[in-house]
């Protein structure tokens, strides 16, 4: 089967920081990828590049086919509508309610008769168990409630690729669970692909196919989560165990610690009003 | 000097875009009548009660001026001059700025913050389109309405002390100002208003769109946006008062 996602030699700097250098990376049609690596690795760097937000200073981004660099805007647009997105907060619209979220794509893009619409939310509600929650407006929803409906709304369209930004950051253990459990019935069930961007090691490694572990602008190494765990280098090690020591340090460079305390003129001249 | 020139074409340039997305917003009449209400509607209150006291405040003032000279049968023109030509364009606009055009930064600051219309752009919708640009026209439309609101209850707050409690004849009020003011100043008073309409909505949500995605952000986007707009408001009143000399 052909990648649904190809990425190859992707350079990419904001402003004078170079977030990926040489970004290599193949997602299978209907897999459930992972994308992991600490944080400031440039992974949501990554997700605006496969949605054509931002676009690669060298090297070629392909979805579904098409070099999303290339493409004039309403063909961009065009293949947004085949790509579904969840955001790490949900990003709902705050000033309609739950139902109203998940048919906005829909009462954008296709000229649906209110019957058919209300059927078609309803049932993309009840396959993240939300359908009672209609009513409810964004602000009265937890956060896993938030996802999940942001969740229906990306599979409204019946995307192609569905793109998680961190779908667990910051939900209780059971929100988790549920979310966990919804992506990977989502995946099998409707024959989505899913590409995961998380730092939740055991929660995106029980679910996913093949996972990326980018550190420094790359790719450090990929595999199965068995074979990534069964990994010897130690800064693979270290992120799948979340030890704190190791090759990735703890700290932001600085200054020589003793140095800095020393500096017995510097204490005197702060001291002085 | 050079970053007000480029803060201008930058302001110019999203002015284009705006424009251009207008043309599709205009296909949905729902989303610009429900902004129309946001902004217009909820301004409503201030305005009217802004426009009685400054009227009630003309009727003592003018009346005490006027008295002076021995014309308090004056009191009709020159209130209804002073409110159609600049009071009560400049004063609503200001309100408004104040009101809705705060409302409005604040809303599309937040929701830039909240990755709303990022999430619009990935589901290939345009927040230009969906959400710039009803809001812009929704302003526009709303401003004349309110400047209108303003010089009514302006007027009948003039009427209120000039006539009840200073003693100037009803009829003399209303007839002079009738023979006095014609199409030309209403027509002066409403391009005023459709101009500051533009600014005012311009300026808000152009900070908003603009605003950076943090809560220091958005506050700032709202300050920028009544600074901008209140500056902006005054200086086109003075190029328009000049130029229908």
């Amino acid at each position: 089967m052909p990648p649904v996602v190809e990425v190859r030699g992707v350079r990419y700097s904001a402003g004078s920081r170079q977030i990926f250098d040489g970004l290599d990376l193949t997602v299978r049609q209907g897999s459930i990828t992972a994308v992991m690596g600490p944080s400031g690795t440039g992974k949501t760097t990554l997700l605006r590049l496969l949605t054509g937000q931002v676009f690669a200073s060298a090297g070629s981004v392909q979805v579904l086919g098409q070099d999303v660099a290339l493409l004039p805007r309403a063909e961009l647009f065009a293949l947004r509508r085949r790509m579904g997105m969840l955001f790490q907060n949900g990003a709902l619209l705050t000033d309609i309610d739950v139902f109203e979220n998940v048919a906005f794509p829909v009462r954008e893009h296709a000229r649906l008769p209110e019957p058919v619409l209300r059927r078609l939310v309803l049932m993309k509600l009840e396959a993240v168990g939300l359908r009672g929650a209609e009513k409810l407006m964004p602000q009265e929803l937890s956060g896993g409630m938030a996802r999940r409906v942001a969740l229906a709304r990306a599979i409204v369209m019946d995307p192609e690729v569905l793109i998680y930004d961190e779908p667990f950051v910051g939900l209780d253990p059971v929100s988790m669970g549920i979310i966990v459990q919804l992506i990977k019935r989502l995946n099998d069930a409707l024959g989505i692909t899913s590409i995961v961007v998380s730092h939740d090691v055991p929660e995106v490694g029980s679910i996913a196919d093949y996972s990326y572990l980018l550190a420094g602008g790359k790719v450090i190494a990929q595999g199965t989560t068995p074979e990534l765990n069964a990994s010897t280098d130690p800064s693979v090690r270290q992120f799948m165990q979340g030890t704190s020591d190791g090759p990735v340090s703890f700290h932001y460079p600085a200054d020589d610690y003793v140095g800095a305390l020393l500096d017995a003129s510097d204490i005197g001249r702060r001291a002085r009003p | 000097m050079i970053a007000a020139l480029r803060s201008m074409g930058a302001v110019t340039l999203f002015l284009l875009k705006v424009l251009a997305a207008c043309g599709p917003a205009l296909r949905r009449p729902g989303l610009i009548i429900r902004q129309v209400y946001n902004s217009g509607g909820r301004s409503l209150i201030i305005i009217m009660l802004c426009g009685v006291v400054v009227g009630m405040i003309m009727g003592l003032a003018f009346s005490d001026m006027l008295a002076r000279f021995g014309s308090e049968s004056a009191l009709g023109v020159a209130a209804g001059m002073a409110l159609l030509k600049e009071l009560g364009p400049v004063l609503t606009a200001l309100l408004f700025a104040g009101r809705a055009g705060t409302s409005l930064a604040s809303e599309i600051g937040l929701m830039r913050a909240t990755d709303q219309l990022t999430a619009m752009q990935v589901m290939a919708v345009d927040p230009m389109r969906n959400v710039v640009a009803p809001r812009f026209l929704g302003g526009v439309i709303a401003m004349p309405l309110l400047v209108a609101i303003f010089n009514i209850m302006g007027l009948f707050g003039t009427q209120l002390i000039g006539v009840s409690v200073m003693g100037v004849d009803a009829g003399t009020f209303w007839s002079q100002m009738q023979n006095a003011l014609d199409v030309g100043d209403v027509g002066e008073g409403l391009v005023k208003s459709l101009v500051f309409g533009v600014a005012c909505t311009l300026m808000a949500v152009y900070q908003g769109y603009h605003a950076a995605p943090t809560a220091e952000g958005v506050g700032l986007a709202t300050t920028r946006t009544v600074i901008s707009s209140s500056v902006l408001v005054l200086l086109f009143d003075y190029m328009l008062t000049a130029a229908f000399l």
